[in-house]
């Protein structure tokens, strides 16, 4: 073998929720594991973690309990990847990573296990399952309607505190909102920039004082969701300490805060555990030899190439590139497996952007066996070890049935757990 | 209210008749249902005709088009780029309709120049490699949103009355006489009467529909057209199919991107038009014979028009229909003060109004000349942002850091939406994330208004222009409205970025769980 080739048990295609989230499982058993994958899509995500919130869709049905949620959608819906997953195995997958993400000093929140409201950077309400604790007094506030002070900042882009008043007045009074300039800035201010420079101590005492004059009878004081990027524990109670209020946080459009912490933190895990990780690179090829084995060339002009014994393909939909539309056709990018989706062009959405049923296209991807293996016209898995999970599976809505995360999480965890090797 | 005249719809025609008033001195009030070039000014290709489509089947229509055309260049040339066109026929086409076309130009009066192949391949190096034969002609392309936009700001400036989101319900005709129109606001509801001298039908595709409202006939024919836009600009020029006026047969530039088209599809109903992927991916097949480009181009954009045309004999081909423009003075049918315009052509369109301007005056007895045809339609700020490239421009040289970009795709400052905000304010339009689409290239980049959606809304609200809940409806009204273009265009990047914004606004925003459309 030459120096450019690497031998593994496990290759991970891709590094988004269920990417990583394999790597994560993979590393804590002692799996040899090589993941590749584009780097960005995780710090795409709002940071909450949904599990199953909606079903059937079209009626805009919302579960409490996402878990009779699960029940429901599994008995209407029976080919939904989390029908192929035990309730416990998902419930296990979660508490693994909840316990690594403690430890790490990101804390995740429900209670009683149910779903929780969040309120989001639109003025929206979010039903999500896991929530970061630094977002949880948004919770609570708005649970008990209390008195409430949102804050935003000049320069800082799609978020108004205002916006986020304004369209929850009609039920909840006693609310205020105000634009102040974070300190030592002016111009255009990004969430990124601001959670940093809140890791120094000086500049709380500043955005404290900048704010003690907009307080009134405020029970909790809100944020977009910028509080530290590595500290957020340290930083909120300073700052809880120093107002004499609660505090939380508001989940904001991507670039998001709260995604990159996620993907700081299991990216610094995964590399600690062992793991070889290629990201901003991608798979151009996959061959299997005679034993059974892939072997995977990886792109960019570094001819590397990885030999493992499993394979798991994560490399999501369109936004990851797992999934390419053509003019007449869905085709997946890497094996070119078959993908299943509607007929034709025509019906792949719906004239109306919103419409609650959600868009045909939506439920095409890659349909697997009970082990989750890509299945052939047969219903027979392609190969022994090759397993995709995450938002690339056919016959879920994960937008709409608000469970992108838990079925990354799950499906991840069931392929991993799944592997022969 | 009152006013001399009142005139019923607000695209370029109504626009145009409302300044061609005020410039005699007339005092107006211009009602439109909806927001400035709602019907077909909005949807069409944004070409100044040459005349020379029109030589072979139509030949007073190519001389009128010759026309105006130059009278356009000269009076609002900051609403046109003299682009220059080509007129290419590729093997297989028609060959009599090549031999004829020089001389049916030169009939028309309609300038026409042969060109060498090889210089044709030198001025547009994307046309076919089966290209038979090129003329050059004097097309040119027009933004007809800057060309209402500037039409109705010359006659507000000369006192005429703009009332957006205002339709015509009903007229109160007594004597033969229309005494008022009643009149709705289309978002307060809140009903009011018009008293007017005369009335004018300037509705365009609708003009069937409010004829019928005060008792009158008219036999109207839709004929839906889909277009599309790329990415990028393909030519300099305007390209034109050298062959009996058909689908998908001109390209036309505009500024960064250029406009390919388009279908004619008859239609019945006037709402819920959309262009549809089977339109599109015919247009794609047949302007790829002229340019095969296009078939590997990324688009951005689908849209569609309804043209009004006028059916004066029953006819199988729409094309074969008059792209000539009726007066229809309705005293005939009983109506004394009541006259409609319509059919007719972008190109025509201050023909047609200085035609119906001399009527109106005619029959109020008002002896004022039309003045359109060489006083200067001056360039103001209420259309400039329509402008591709303007507003990057504009941002580059005065750029404060304060002013930070709302519209990262087509570099859209804050202060370029201050500005567009208070024209809107003060023309009392209507204030909304669609309006402030129709006067920018707000939501027209590549994100397609994921981004830049959220951001003005939340500007608004810092601003006090938005209240209440009135955000989450107004990011699902303008996301709908790009959705219309986009939907049958959705493979390669563009569903990349369609799954984004659905993951945005659906996934995080939940925009898809409330019901309050």
């Amino acid at each position: 073998m030459s120096e450019k080739t690497i031998e593994c048990d496990l290759l991970i295609i891709g590094a988004g929720m269920s990417g990583i989230a394999a790597s994560f499982f993979a590393s804590n058993r002692g799996i040899s594991t090589v993941q590749v994958g584009m780097s960005t899509s995780l710090s795409f995500s709002s940071g909450l973690l949904d599990l199953m919130a909606v079903h059937p869709i079209e009626t805009i049905n919302i579960w409490d309990d996402p878990w009779t949620g699960i029940d429901a959608l599994n008995n209407d819906i029976p080919n939904h990847p989390y029908s192929k997953i035990k309730k416990e195995k998902i419930k296990e997958a979660f508490n693994e990573i909840v316990s690594f993400l403690k430890q790490t000093g990101i804390n995740y929140v429900s209670e009683d296990d149910k779903n929780t409201q969040i309120i989001t950077s639109a003025g929206t309400i979010k039903h999500t399952y896991l929530v970061p604790e630094s977002m949880w007094n948004g919770a609570v506030a708005y649970a008990k309607k209390a008195p409430c002070l949102f804050i935003d900042f000049h320069g800082l882009k799609g978020f108004s505190s205002r916006q986020i008043t304004e369209s929850l007045s009609d039920n909840w009074p006693n609310l205020r909102s105000a634009q102040i300039y974070f300190p030592d800035s002016f111009g255009e201010n990004f969430c990124e920039h601001i959670a940093r420079s809140l890791e120094k101590p000086e500049m709380r005492t500043k955005l404290v004082e900048s704010i003690k004059p907009y307080l009134h009878d405020s029970k909790y004081i809100a944020f977009p969701a910028v509080m530290g990027m590595y500290s957020v524990k340290e930083i909120m109670s300073d700052i809880e300490q120093k107002i004499g209020l609660p505090i939380f946080e508001i989940p904001t459009m991507p670039p998001s805060v709260p995604g990159i912490r996620l993907k700081n933190a299991f990216e610094k895990r995964i590399v600690e555990k062992g793991v070889k990780v290629f990201f901003k690179h991608k798979i151009i090829r996959v061959n299997q030899d005679s034993s059974g084995e892939f072997i995977s060339l990886l792109g960019d002009g570094s001819d590397i190439t990885i030999v493992s014994k499993a394979l798991i393909l994560a490399s999501g939909r369109f936004l990851g590139k797992g999934l390419h539309a053509e003019r007449k056709e869905i085709k997946e990018t890497i094996f070119g497996l078959p993908v299943y989706q509607p007929e034709s062009r025509t019906l792949w959405h719906e004239n109306d952007f919103f419409d609650p049923k959600g868009h045909a296209i939506n439920q095409s991807g890659i349909e697997t066996d009970e082990l989750l293996r890509p299945i052939n016209s047969n219903k027979k898995p392609f190969f022994d070890n090759l397993f995709a999970i995450g938002t690339i599976l056919a016959h879920q809505d994960w937008t709409r049935m608000k469970c992108g995360s838990g079925l990354s999480i799950a499906t991840a965890y069931a392929a991993v757990n799944n592997l022969k090797l | 209210m009152k006013a001399q005249v009142l005139i019923i719809g607000g695209g370029a025609t109504g626009t145009g008749i409302s300044r061609d008033l005020a410039l005699r001195g007339i005092n107006c009030i211009l009602v439109e249902k909806k927001d400035i070039n709602a019907g077909a000014s909005g949807g069409n290709h944004g070409l100044l005709h040459s005349g020379a489509r029109y030589v072979g089947a139509d030949p007073e229509a190519a001389e009128e088009c010759k026309h105006e055309g130059d009278i356009i260049k000269k009076v609002a040339p900051h609403c046109i780029e003299n682009t220059g066109g080509l007129f290419v026929a590729v093997a297989g086409d028609d060959e009599k309709y090549i031999a004829d076309f020089p001389q049916n130009c030169s009939k028309c009066g309609v300038p026409a120049k042969y060109v060498d192949l090889k210089d044709a391949f030198e001025l547009e190096p994307e046309l076919a490699k089966n290209t038979i034969a090129v003329y050059m002609v004097e097309d040119a392309s027009v933004d007809p949103f800057k060309l209402s936009l500037e039409n109705l700001s010359h006659a507000h400036s000369n006192g005429t009355i703009y009332l957006p989101y205002t339709k015509a319900e009903g007229f109160n005709i007594e004597n033969g006489r229309i005494k008022s129109v009643v009149v709705q606001n289309m978002i307060t509801g809140e009903q009011k009467k018009i008293e007017a001298d005369y009335v004018v039908n300037a509705a365009g595709v609708w003009a069937g529909e409010l004829a019928k409202l005060a008792g009158m006939k008219i036999n109207m024919i839709y004929s839906k057209g889909s277009l599309l836009v790329t990415q990028r600009r393909i030519t300099k020029r305007v390209i034109n199919r050298l062959r009996r006026a058909s689908d998908a047969d001109i390209l036309v530039p505009g500024g960064t991107v250029s406009i390919i088209g388009t279908t004619s599809i008859r239609t019945e109903s006037l709402e819920s038009i959309y262009p549809t992927v089977e339109e599109v991916d015919f247009i794609i097949s047949e302007g790829a014979q002229m340019l095969p480009l296009l078939d590997k181009i990324r688009y951005i954009r689908a849209y569609s028009g309804v043209r009004p045309l006028v059916s004066l004999h029953d006819s199988a081909d729409d094309r074969g229909v008059t792209r000539g423009f009726a007066l229809i003075d309705h005293e005939k049918e009983g109506i004394k003060n009541f006259t409609t315009i319509t059919g007719g052509k972008l190109t025509t369109f201050r023909l047609m109004a200085e035609k119906t301007s001399d009527h109106v005056c005619e029959k109020l007895g008002i002896s004022k000349p039309c003045m359109t045809k060489t006083v200067p339609m001056p360039n103001t700020s209420s259309g400039r942002w329509t402008e591709p490239g303007l507003a990057p421009k504009t941002w580059v040289r005065d750029s404060s850091k304060a002013d930070i970009l709302l519209c990262e795709c087509e570099m859209i400052p804050k202060s370029a939406i201050d500005s567009i905000i208070s024209s809107i304010i003060g023309q009392s339009g209507d204030l909304s994330l669609n309006s402030i689409g129709v006067r920018s290239r707000v939501g027209k980049g590549p994100c397609q208004g994921t981004f830049c959606s959220a951001r003005i809304v939340s500007y608004m609200y810092d601003k006090g222009n938005l209240i209440d809940k009135q955000g989450i409806l107004e990011l699902q009204k303008f996301i709908n409205e790009r959705w219309k273009g986009q939907r049958p265009l959705l493979w390669d990047i563009p569903m990349v970025q369609s799954e984004l914004q659905e993951a945005i606004h659906c996934g995080l925003f939940g925009l898809e769980m409330e019901q309050n459309k």
